[in-house]
């Protein structure tokens, strides 16, 4: 396999050494600040052979210099070592799919997706969101204990996938980060509607779109330059589901999904979800700024042959994010004697629809048999399936597993139509199994 | 029969010598290692320990002279360690047109982020179009051809099916324990 898809973990990518990164913990965690726990600066204190003197302020997700060269493993704080680091500046990571076998995606165990540098020193009790634009009718500033107080609180398990996941395998390639299977997550997402907070401060008729500001800077240095603000129609904003969350799974966001507050849309593209939130426009057309235009999270409005150049013009935005499924147990690769059946299972999801059939293939894709499948835990999450495998006799197998949604769309077994950005590839889940 | 004693007493002299070589290599670095990492963070170690100052102020700058030579001479040795044509600071191919890769692409981002593209030279060029239009890259100049020529030939696009099959080589084969009770279900 070329070293594009070659997975490596954090400390390689500065000793860029070729042996695989071996999986460990500091104990590395991010407090609610955003800052490394005392006791995983002190573990990397101990790595480097000095104690790490600004460890109190210690920004997550730098990696000290010190480190830079050693063989010693890291993980990015808050979360699981076993995440596949594709970039560090600014951060994006990944969950392999064995690590997202959890019914509820635990907060370490969520992707990481940045396009900027995360903001430190957030300090909650000031932090402030403020509703304005033209389809506003009068600009209004909330402080976080503010919405908490005023609103009805709502949770919900909802899944963001990144709009780039599975971008690894188009051909040809599509510039960025290159995701594989594990940019998504399901995990439970506590704060106010949207839609309640809109309503408060008055929604106009000419209202469009919703846009977000964050508090990330960008990886440039420059100061004022926003490094994304991306948004959904108004339809989507008001959907009962659409939340101003500051907390995930019962527990402040981690710093490095957008502590303290965050939009989120389950089942939208997730850079539709802005992070460390500070600012919503309600527009009175499309929301234009970055990342919503040119070809960004755009892909071609009628389809084209691989490799075309697609003028800006003809992109449209993507909206919601297809049928698709991840087996979680048991990882690639797994070795099991013929008089045993394989229990497999995983997770099934669509960006609006419900799921209504999850099947398996163990002879590429000529016969389907089907999975359990349970029901969502609400609209937007995703839904669990099982089934027991049995094989016909010893020798190389792969799994496969094909997801259905409610309107009859199922995932494709090759990839889905190429883009220039290499977005939206649901293709089916594979797994290797030997059976001896 | 003397001279064979000669030559195992010299091999065994040999032999040592080679061991203390190494010891006090291994010694070297290590005491390099630390002084490096004291002399970085080293002026306010103090505080995170809370020792009283037992060494004159004098002594102190004069040692924190020494000890910053010594990091800056290490620091620039790793800076330009090369392992196997890759420029391990960096991930880099160390090849014609590095420096200026380096200086120009890593000023913003992670280099992380050119190694893990592949582009022909007309798509490296796009990227940096885009970069310039919307992230806040400056003209590069003269140093377009070089970094274009540079990335075309490095990080050029791999032929691949339109979906390639499971890559067999990069999987790592376990055995399966079913009898396992850790992979029942998680809730």
């Amino acid at each position: 396999m070329s070293d594009k898809s070659k997975k490596i973990g954090i400390h390689e990518l500065y000793a860029q050494g070729k042996e695989k990164a071996e999986k460990k913990l500091w104990g590395a965690s991010a407090n609610r600040r955003g800052f490394l726990k005392r006791t995983a600066v002190l573990a990397m204190g101990t790595a480097l052979g000095a104690p790490i003197v600004f460890g109190k302020t210690y920004p997550s997700g730098l990696i000290p210099a010190g480190l830079a060269h050693s063989k010693v493993p890291f993980a990015l704080p808050g979360k699981h070592p076993g995440l596949t680091i594709l970039n560090d500046r600014p951060i994006n990571a990944e969950t392999p799919p064995d690590l997202l076998d959890d019914k509820i995606t635990p907060s370490d165990k969520l992707f990481v997706r940045n396009n900027g540098i995360p903001p430190v020193d957030v300090d909650v009790n000031k932090w402030t969101l403020t509703i304005e634009g033209e389809g506003a009718r009068q600009t209004k500033t909330y402080t976080l204990a503010e919405l908490k107080s005023k609103f009805q609180q709502h949770t919900y398990q909802l899944t963001l996938e990144c709009g780039g996941n599975g971008r690894s395998e188009f051909n040809p390639p599509a510039k960025g980060n290159q995701w594989s299977l594990g940019a998504v997550g399901c995990p439970t997402w506590t704060g106010v509607r949207l839609k309640d907070v809109l309503e408060d401060v008055g929604i106009k008729s000419n209202a469009t779109y919703i846009g977000y500001y964050g508090k990330d800077t960008h990886i440039s240095g420059k100061p004022d330059k926003v490094v994304i603000s991306r948004g959904v129609p108004m339809d989507k904003a008001l959907e009962e589901e659409s939340l101003i969350a500051w907390a995930m799974n019962g527990q402040d966001i981690p710093a490095l999904n957008g502590h303290p507050l965050r939009l989120v849309f389950g089942g939208w593209p997730a850079s539709c979800s802005g992070k460390w939130l500070h600012k919503i426009v309600i527009r009175d057309k499309v929301h234009d700024g970055p990342k919503m235009t040119g070809q960004s999270y755009r892909v071609p409005c009628k389809p084209v042959a691989p490799g075309t150049k697609v003028a800006n013009e003809d992109m449209c935005i993507i909206e919601s994010m297809p049928v698709k499924s991840l087996i979680t147990f048991p990882k690639t690769g797994g070795t099991i004697k013929q008089t045993q059946n394989l229990p497999i299972r995983g997770h099934a999801w669509a960006g609006g629809p419900a799921i209504k059939e999850v099947s398996f293939s163990i002879d590429f894709g000529a016969t389907w048999q089907k999975c359990e499948l349970e029901a969502p835990a609400n609209r937007l999450a995703w839904q669990h399936f099982n089934a027991k495998v049995s094989f016909p006799e010893t020798g190389y197998y792969e799994v496969w597993v094909k997801a259905t949604d409610s309107n009859d769309v199922s995932q494709p077994m090759l990839l889905p139509g190429w883009n220039p950005r290499g977005y939206l590839n649901n293709a089916c889940h594979r797994i290797a199994v030997k059976v001896q | 029969m003397e001279n064979q004693q000669d030559k195992n007493i010299e091999a065994f002299l040999v032999a040592n010598q080679r061991y203390l070589f190494k010891f006090v290599v291994n010694l070297v670095l290590i005491t390099c290692i630390g002084v490096f990492m004291y002399g970085l963070f080293g002026d306010s170690m103090s505080d995170m320990f809370d020792q009283p100052e037992v060494v004159s102020e004098e002594v102190q700058k004069k040692n924190r002279q020494k000890r910053k030579a010594t990091a800056a001479a290490i620091a620039a040795d790793d800076m330009d360690r090369v392992e196997n044509g890759i420029h391990v600071q960096t991930g880099f191919v160390y090849a014609e047109g590095f420096d200026v890769v380096r200086g120009t692409c890593t000023a913003c981002h992670s280099a992380k982020l050119v190694t893990q593209n592949r582009a022909t030279r007309e798509g490296w060029k796009d990227m940096i179009r885009w970069m310039q239009k919307t992230q806040g890259l400056w003209e590069l100049g003269k140093n377009e051809p070089i970094i274009l020529d540079y990335l075309a030939k490095n990080y050029a696009p791999d032929e691949v099916v339109r979906r390639p099959g499971l890559d067999i080589a990069a999987i790592e084969w376990y055995i399966l324990d079913l009898s396992d009770e850790s992979i029942a279900a998680k809730e």
